[in-house]
């Protein structure tokens, strides 16, 4: 339902109350605004001398990117992990043996129930007392295992949901050509659940970005959120501009991620091609089988 | 075999836990619904808002919320929310205020695709009748969207559970910040880790099923 049906076209009595609405609206946005500029004028904290590093190159070439970078790595590297093992997860919960289907059920289940930060601390800890990791890259290989263990079982619920979501005469015309159960998932059912899946995936992604953030704080991992402060504190002190800058670089990574999954969910639903269904990045009420809200 | 546990204060942990989700699951419903009114309304200001809030709050890591309300509206510009000085009710109130920032967005979100189910003919009908904006969005739209937003509320409200964990970067004592403190004290890691695992298992799988159950319930049989 879009939303021009909840009320009527509006005649001249209802727009003269719109602009009431956004008069208020707009003193109320103001008022907020005039709070925090006085602040934060009042604080010193618009002074250039507390912006100035970041539009400096020093700063980026000495914290950001190299913040950024460990960002990016984290991410991709869950992501590449955790994607065949949440399609393994999640083909195997729609097994037909039980043996097989409870084991990844309880994984699945499991993991999804635990937080990320207590994945990340457990990890970590069990890396410095049970193997030979370097303590440089201890905090790298803890952020990651959490990540992974985590986001796989949630790409786990994304796959079947994907695979669930074909209409059922794919798999029996598979089958009524003979193909074997292996056959039937492999050469016909995934091929068209990919297509299905693609948005959620992405905007998976940025669940993952986003969780990447707090491997610095609390793991020690120099991503880009801990470099961002740790800039702060070698420029004086300027805390909520070297946020506001590393907020704002997540922002961007992030919405280009939102808007292609949204283009890509709209093209995959326009194309003749597959069967049309996708899941949508959101996980709307439409299809409560799908688990995974990107919060 | 569980000894380990003497001297920690596990229950009050995952207590401020509970009470961390409570406080910002009121706080984002409320924040979440007025933005996902606004989204819809007939204001152009009020919708351009409502997205650009949700656009811009869904896409900043929580972590770095947190960390803002804390050392940039504390520590920097001295908003303590009338906690008097003491640290703890402090950090308490300004990861609720960060949580709830974080979350409404989410609920908004949640409650948008709930709207989306609801049939055109109803808001049609509820038109035809003479009802204005306000009325069709309480008496007809918000109680049916609402029951059908009860999955993915559940899905959010479960994320938020987990999502207090955050709160630990500031320093609030919930489950997250004992368990690390108990892993750097204590030789036993796979139990401590098991026991928080347990915990946190009980808060959320109840949480699903009990939503699951209530959202078939109350779901409108079309």
């Amino acid at each position: 339902m879009s939303a021009s049906v909840l009320y009527e076209a509006q005649g001249p009595r209802a727009k003269a109350r719109n602009v009431v609405y956004t008069a208020v609206f707009l003193v109320a946005a103001a008022v907020l605004l005039w709070w925090v500029y006085s602040s934060l004028k009042e604080k010193g904290q618009l002074d250039w001398a507390m912006w100035s590093p970041f539009f400096g190159s020093e700063s980026w070439t000495t914290y950001l990117l190299p913040g950024l970078q460990n960002t990016l790595l984290a991410a991709a590297l869950s992501l590449v992990i955790a994607l065949p093992l949440g399609a393994v997860l999640g083909i195997a919960r729609l097994s037909d043996h039980a043996w097989v289907r409870v084991p990844a059920t309880v994984v699945v289940e499991f993991f999804r129930a635990i937080p990320v930060l207590i994945l990340m601390v457990f990890c970590g800890e069990f890396y410095y007392l049970y193997t030979g990791v370097s303590s440089d890259s201890r905090p790298l290989y803890a952020v990651i295992t959490g990540l992974v263990l985590y986001n796989a079982s949630v790409l786990a619920e994304v796959v079947r949901a994907g695979i669930l979501s074909l209409p059922k005469g794919q798999s029996e015309a598979a089958m009524a050509i003979g193909l074997r159960k292996s056959q039937v998932m492999r050469v016909v059912l995934l091929p068209q659940a990919v297509t299905a899946m693609l948005p959620a995936i992405v905007s998976q992604i940025v669940v993952i970005v986003k969780d990447t953030a707090l491997g610095g704080y609390m793991m020690t991992f120099p991503e880009l959120l801990s470099s961002a402060t740790t800039a702060s504190s070698f420029y004086g002190a300027n805390i909520i501009q070297s946020l506001t800058v590393a907020a704002v670089i997540f922002i961007v990574i992030n919405f280009a991620l939102t808007s292609f999954a949204s283009w890509l969910e709209k093209r995959l639903r326009r194309a003749k091609k597959s069967t049309g269904v996708t899941l949508a990045p959101d996980g709307g009420a439409d299809q409560s089988a799908f688990a995974a809200p990107g919060v | 075999m569980f000894d380990f546990l003497e001297g920690y204060d596990l229950l009050g942990a995952f207590w401020a836990t509970v009470q961390l989700t409570v406080y910002s699951a009121i706080g984002s419903l409320i924040w979440g619904t007025l933005l996902a009114g606004m989204r819809v309304g007939p204001v152009p200001l009020m919708r351009a808002f409502g997205t650009a809030y949700v656009n811009f709050v869904r896409n900043i890591p929580l972590t770095v919320i947190i960390l803002f309300s804390s050392l940039g509206l504390y520590q920097t510009l001295g908003v303590d929310l009338g906690g008097d000085g003491i640290v703890q009710v402090i950090s308490f109130r300004l990861s609720v205020l960060g949580l709830i920032v974080y979350t409404s967005a989410f609920v908004c979100e949640a409650l948008r695709s709930g709207i989306n189910t609801v049939p055109v003919g109803q808001a049609e009908a509820a038109r035809a009748l003479g009802l204005n904006f306000g009325q069709v969005l309480r008496l007809i739209v918000l109680p049916q969207a609402f029951r059908a937003a009860v999955a993915p509320l559940a899905n959010v409200l479960i994320a938020l559970t987990k999502n207090t964990t955050v709160a630990a970067v500031i320093g609030v004592a919930e489950a997250s910040l004992l368990m690390k403190e108990m892993i750097e004290n204590e030789a036993q890691l796979v139990l401590i880790g098991a026991v928080f695992a347990f915990g946190f298992v009980c808060l959320t799988l109840p949480t699903g099923l009990l939503m699951g159950l209530l959202g078939k319930k109350v779901a409108v049989k079309r």
